[in-house]
């Protein structure tokens, strides 16, 4: 009786202890939340919210200081629809030929293929296209410098390259062959049931790719922060540029404690936050409308 | 069939297949291209006193041991706590959560660490790690950091693995009178060894190639400590070093030497999870 009640004892013990490693994730999030709400407000208090998001310069070391983070929501805006513009086409198509026409062998080794593309750190991209695209722009374009929103772009636009090919492929590969069996059956040819049949019914996981990797690029700080010359200028393609990313990332070493300029890079790291929050629920949306779907 | 097609519809057809052929090749040749120029540039350079030494000034040359090590005491660390934490969550969730809402919670909370980026795990990580429990620019900080990173990426792998043990061998050992713990750590854990694997070796991949969570809570040192003094210092890791090398102090020799050793070792980790991969999917397949 006592070592049943014992029994017991310890598999409430236990059960509580899982309990607790389980909500380790939920207890994370409500701590990043918090805490960059809380030391990210002041600064915008201070500063103004108005002035802080819509502040065409940013000059936090003059002598008239001036905290406007436009150019860096922009050219996060605009580097991030650069990369979806150059990366989603190819992913997309990449995906449909290696969910419907790739022959088994190819497709098993061009999986490896994007799971290296994905592997690969993003200092290294950021380290070839510090070697070649910024040369390489200067050259071409025959612009003072190639470190620009233009080489920020093109390194994005690989590195989300991998999202959308990965989530896209699977989200063909669950379309139901009835569809595509009735639609050859009706006479049209395989290209035109991939791209008007299996396509369409796959739609919802096609976007979810889109929008992670939307997520992908608007995140991302060092490969961007080697190429992109990282000057506060407004978004042009040929300039030097500077992310909400590598705003946070490049005076943070050297701010002062209990500035306004540490404080005020905080309150950039919330705008971002706020930008990958409204992501995160498009996404989750999508691929619940997906599940919904299939 | 293709003889009675209409000019437009064939001109559709070919459109269409020459654009999938062509991104599908950009893929493989850029994969290729990286691949070759990172190994090319980054093997000429490595040698035996850059593998082996610590930077010095006095004899003017560079030695990257200090973040290999570094690298290694982070990736121990972070596995060493990550791994209990992430299986246990998937664990809870898999086999005792009956809260349909609570379960809920956690599965979306899981979803949102993994949206969030690693400069903002950076940030918080030095408030939360190095300022608020006093742990200053340290490893440990940093693989606190990368702990809360991969949690997610255990507890999917895990959990997805968790799920292929049959249903009909937890009763079975219920069966037999064993208590839920008992089944838990004889049954269920054993039969999901290649989730937490497969965990592992993901959570690998990430903690080598991650940079910018760590800037800010491990620092960029290069100073040679043992494993438990290492813990307790600043240190660079291995991409943390490259950039280093690489933005600050235009020593391309050396990042490109870095750059082909994380090369080589995402191809590894690559390889092995596709191993590992395949054989969860075999597994699920039954």
């Amino acid at each position: 009786m006592t070592k049943q009640r014992q029994n017991n004892i310890l598999e409430t013990v236990i059960h509580g202890f899982f309990l607790i490693l389980g909500l380790v994730a939920v207890a994370s999030v409500l701590v990043i939340t918090v805490y960059l709400i809380v030391s990210g407000l002041p600064a915008i208090r201070q500063i103004g919210l108005f002035k802080f998001l819509f502040g065409k310069t940013w000059e936090p070391t003059s002598a008239d200081p001036k905290y406007g983070i436009l150019p860096f929501i922009l050219t996060s805006v605009y580097g991030t629809a650069g990369a979806v513009v150059l990366g989603v086409p190819v992913g997309f198509f990449a995906a449909v030929y290696l969910s419907k026409a790739a022959s088994a062998r190819v497709r098993s080794v061009m999986e490896q293929a994007v799971g290296l593309l994905a592997g690969i750190p993003s200092v290294v991209y950021g380290l070839v296209g510090m070697l070649i695209l910024v040369p390489g722009i200067r050259k071409l374009f025959h612009v003072p410098d190639g470190a620009s929103l233009l080489a920020a772009i093109i390194v994005l636009a690989i590195m989300i390259l991998p999202s959308i090919v990965k989530v896209s492929m699977t989200a063909l590969d669950a379309v139901p062959k009835e569809y595509e069996d009735g639609s050859l059956a009706l006479g049209a040819t395989q290209v035109e049931t991939w791209f008007r049949v299996s396509v369409p019914a796959a739609r919802s996981g096609i976007a979810a790719s889109v929008v992670l990797g939307v997520g992908r690029a608007i995140g991302e700080a060092m490969a961007v922060m080697m190429v992109s010359g990282n000057v506060a200028n407004m978004p042009s393609l040929f300039q030097s540029v500077r992310f909400l990313t590598t705003g946070v990332a490049s005076e943070m070493s050297y701010a002062a404690d209990g500035s306004l300029q540490r404080q005020a890079l905080f309150s950039i790291a919330l705008v971002l936050f706020l930008f990958i929050m409204l992501i995160n629920a498009t996404l989750n949306l999508l691929l619940k409308k997906g599940g919904k779907d299939a | 069939m293709n003889h009675d097609m209409t000019p437009r519809r064939r001109f559709y057809n070919g459109c269409m297949r020459t654009l999938m052929y062509l991104s599908a090749v950009l893929v493989a040749a850029l994969t290729l291209f990286l691949i070759a120029y990172v190994l090319i540039r980054g093997v000429p350079n490595l040698s035996w006193q850059l593998l082996t030494t610590k930077p010095s000034y006095l004899s003017g040359t560079i030695g990257i041991l200090p973040d290999i090590l570094n690298t290694v005491y982070i990736v121990i660390l972070t596995l060493v706590i990550v791994l209990p934490v992430g299986v246990g969550a998937a664990v809870y969730l898999t086999e005792y959560a009956k809260n349909r809402r609570l379960a809920g919670l956690i599965e979306y909370a899981a979803e949102t660490l993994s949206g969030i980026p690693s400069i903002i795990y950076g940030l918080v990580g030095m408030l939360v790690f190095c300022e608020l429990f006093g742990m200053k620019t340290s490893l440990t900080a940093g693989a606190l950091t990368l702990c809360i990173m991969n949690l997610p990426t255990v507890m999917r792998t895990t959990q997805e693995s968790l799920k292929t043990v049959p249903q009909s061998l937890r009763e079975g050992a219920f069966g037999l009178g064993a208590g839920k713990w008992r089944v838990i750590h004889t049954v269920v854990l054993p039969g999901s060894v290649d989730g937490i694997v497969s965990g592992c070796i993901l959570s690998v991949g990430r903690i080598l190639g991650e940079s910018a969570a760590l800037l800010f809570t491990a620092g960029f040192a290069h100073t040679l400590y043992g494993f438990f003094e290492g813990l307790q210092n600043p240190g660079a890791t291995l991409t943390v070093a490259l950039y280093v090398y690489a933005k600050e102090q235009g020593e391309f020799g050396v990042a490109f030497a870095i750059a082909a050793i994380l090369m080589v070792l995402a191809l590894v980790i690559n390889f092995a999870a596709g191993l590992v991969g395949k054989r969860l999917k075999r597994r699920e397949g039954r």
